[in-house]
């Protein structure tokens, strides 16, 4: 799934300076699950600002709705009666949500109160772990089902790097967390699976035109388009 | 290929080619703009090595270019080996600026993955790492011996490479460790230099993994030495140094003597039994000194230990 | 935070929450009658506060109660919506630890409890200005206590900033608040 954090207070507090009417959009979908931008969140935000703007003096109209996808069209449709009512929308989705608001919305001013960080899979309750680089070209056929991209720090699809000790990344990861070596997983993993014989092959350079180098990306599913 | 069946012709790959032992130095670039501290580095190592590593913006820190350090090098007297890591460039700049050093007669080069980003003094940079150290290995084979680029394009002009790699015999996992050097073999590679022993013991069990290998015989392998200046600095690679294995008794040994000139001379000790110790290792073709900005401690060394004069080629 | 030790201020408020090396504060206003909301669980803070009442021990009129079936139920929306809409303060009143009802109720709400706090340093409130206290259904003196000393801990806070920006620009204008 995709995740997202909330920006600090004091950032989103920066993008509405001089705001006088204010939506807080959540979506019911990704950054629900990961308890940063649901409907539950959203009005959690609006609460906050609307105490901020009393305690500064100053009047705000804000308040919070949630579509059950800010990705889809629909559901934005779904929202829109509300949203109509707002010149300023500030979107708890994660980047794709934010920008199908905006271009679904285009008179209003769209903001984002949250950074999408990752493709992540919740390793256990109110914990992710980042999982995927949606590069565009998968090798998790060859590296034992654990993902070099995003799960070696330097994305390398020889490793491991000298760096790996005792099953650990040498690299420490932003909140300080210990990081395993994908490397040491991988090596593992294709033992215990005997296709040592893997772990010899030397993986050639990636084709990152298939990831973003390529350029902003498309994907059309012809036979599925309407007739 | 050069005519004499050598593939870059350069000192180094000469020195191993005479069957000589073969001593290597380490010059860490300025972070300045200082053509100065450059040459009086090159200059310190060019009379007890027979070749000197020029680090590639080291520990991630920005520093002179390895590409100009290496020339000023060359220039003061000392054949560089040009360090180029995966972590600052993509596959068209690692191509184009082997072809410029090769153009100014840098014929060794290094690869390396490179230390993490977030160590260095940019750390929210971003880390290229567009291909890894095995696959930059291959490309500068390909580039030398079948003229192409990455891409396959030809091109009228290959340059000269003497290809090396690195390897850290104290990595994990330990017995993939021969194994990985077996694929940069396989991937072109000319020459290892290891990551600093400390360890002498495991250092030689890698070498008999290696030999059983035969990778000695595909492979020019220097065992990597680093003087240890003082009982903190030893302290703090055992604790703090991901990679690096230093014994307790090293530790200890330093320790012993009394703070500042006794530590140190008792490191350089150290260090000269230690190279005494590695050239006896069968399959050991030499030593790579890094003497972290301790650049003058390296003649000491290599004289305590039996390396000097440099035999010179004609 | 809920059961430091403290020194006493005045002689009376023998256990007030506030350390004595904290900042001197702003002199109490003695007309200051605060308005505290408490989300008291079932089991135990309501139940004790029967008890107080039955006792015929003195506790604050300032604070309201609102019944939870458990403080598991408190979310951070009703702890921020009670201060929005003009309290000023809130706490909830929770079962002992490890002696909730329904076995870590009480748990959820202290983590909820203290994420409050961080918001409101965000927004620039004091976050003293939430709690949460733990007692039994058997803790009628310790209830009138927590509702002593927090009332105390609000009234040297002040009137929240939400309160005093609202009566602001009715007193500009010059209308009674």
């Amino acid at each position: 799934m995709i995740t997202a954090e909330r920006k600090p207070f004091e950032e989103i507090l920066e993008l509405l300076e001089g705001k006088e009417k204010v939506l807080v959009a959540g979506c019911e979908t990704c950054v629900a699950v990961c308890l940063t931008g649901g409907e539950k969140e959203a009005e959690i935000l609006a609460a906050e600002l609307s105490i901020k703007a009393k305690e500064d003096g100053r009047t705000l109209d804000v308040d919070h709705i949630s579509a059950i996808r800010q990705c889809e069209w629909e559901y934005l449709d779904a929202i829109a009666e509300k949203v109509e009512q707002y010149p300023v929308v500030i979107s708890m989705a994660c980047g794709i949500g934010i920008q199908s608001m905006a271009e679904r919305f285009p008179e209003k001013l769209v903001l984002p109160a949250v950074n999408t960080n990752m493709l992540g899979m919740p390793q256990e309750h109110a914990v992710w772990i980042e999982r995927c680089g949606a590069c565009g070209d998968c090798v998790l056929g060859v590296t034992g089902g654990i993902c070099p991209i995003v799960r070696c720090s330097k994305s390398l699809l020889n490793g491991p790097c000298g760096g790996s000790h005792d099953g650990l990344c040498e690299v420490t990861g932003p909140n300080k967390e210990e990081i395993p070596c994908a490397w040491q997983l991988i090596h593992d993993k294709l033992i215990a699976q005997g296709r040592q014989d893997l772990l010899m092959k030397v993986t050639p350079p990636k084709d990152w035109s298939k990831s973003n180098s390529g350029g902003p990306r498309t994907m059309v599913k012809e036979e599925a388009k309407p007739v | 290929m050069s005519d004499n069946g050598l593939k870059a012709g350069s000192n180094l790959e000469r020195m191993f080619a005479a069957g000589h032992f073969v001593v290597t130095g380490e010059c860490g670039p300025p972070k300045s703009a200082d053509y100065d501290i450059v040459a009086e580095k090159a200059k310190a190592l060019a009379s007890c090595t027979d070749a000197v590593n020029i680090t590639d913006n080291q520990t991630a820190v920005v520093r002179i270019a390895s590409m100009a350090a290496g020339y000023i090098a060359a220039q003061n007297g000392a054949e560089p080996i040009m360090q180029m890591t995966c972590r600052d460039r993509n596959r068209l700049a690692m191509q184009a600026d082997i072809l410029g050093a090769n153009a100014l007669g840098v014929y060794n080069i290094l690869c390396l993955t490179g230390d993490h980003i977030s160590f260095g003094n940019h750390p929210t940079a971003k880390g290229v790492h567009d291909i890894d150290s095995v696959n930059l290995i291959r490309m500068y084979k390909d580039m030398r011996d079948a003229k192409i680029f990455q891409c396959g394009e030809e091109m009228p002009v290959a340059p000269k490479l003497y290809i090396g790699c690195a390897e850290n015999p104290f990595g994990d996992p330990f017995e993939f460790r021969t194994l990985r050097l077996k694929k940069k073999i396989e991937a072109g590679a000319d020459f290892v230099q290891t990551q600093c022993i400390f360890n002498v013991p495991k250092f030689k069990k890698w070498m008999e993994m290696v030999r059983a290998e035969g990778l000695h015989q595909e492979i020019k392998i220097m065992a990597g030495i680093t003087p240890i200046k003082g009982a903190g600095m030893a302290r703090y690679m055992q604790k703090f140094v991901p990679g690096i294995d230093v014994p307790q008794e090293i530790v200890e040994r330093i320790a012993a003597k009394e703070k500042g000139a006794p530590q140190q001379e008792e490191g350089k000790k150290l260090g000269a039994e230690m190279i005494k110790d590695l050239a006896e290792v069968e399959g050991v073709h030499g030593v790579h000194i890094m003497a972290v900005e301790w650049e003058p401690a390296v003649p000491e060394i290599a004289e305590m230990a039996g390396l000097l004069p440099r035999p010179k080629l004609s | 935070m809920a059961d430091e030790t403290t020194t006493a201020a005045a002689p009376e408020a023998v256990e007030s929450p506030e350390s004595a090396n904290e900042e001197p504060q702003k002199p109490i206003d003695p007309d200051f009658e605060p308005e505290i909301i408490v989300f008291g669980c079932h089991y135990c803070a309501y139940a004790a506060a029967d008890l107080a009442g039955s006792m015929r021990l003195q506790y604050p009129t300032n604070i309201r109660m609102i019944k939870l079936p458990c403080t598991g139920k408190l979310e951070i929306i009703h702890l921020l919506k009670a201060l929005e809409a003009g309290a000023d303060g809130v706490y909830a009143a929770g079962c002992l630890e490890g002696e909730c009802h329904y076995l870590k109720g009480n748990l959820w709400a202290r983590k909820r409890v203290e994420y409050t706090k961080k918001l409101l340093e965000e927004m620039g409130m004091e976050p003293e200005r939430v709690e949460m206290f733990n007692m039994s259904s058997a803790d009628g003196p310790l209830f009138a206590q927590r509702a002593n000393e927090f009332t105390e801990r609000i009234k040297r806070l002040g009137p929240s900033p939400v309160k005093q920006a609202k009566k602001a620009p009715a007193a500009k204008e010059g209308t009674p608040a």
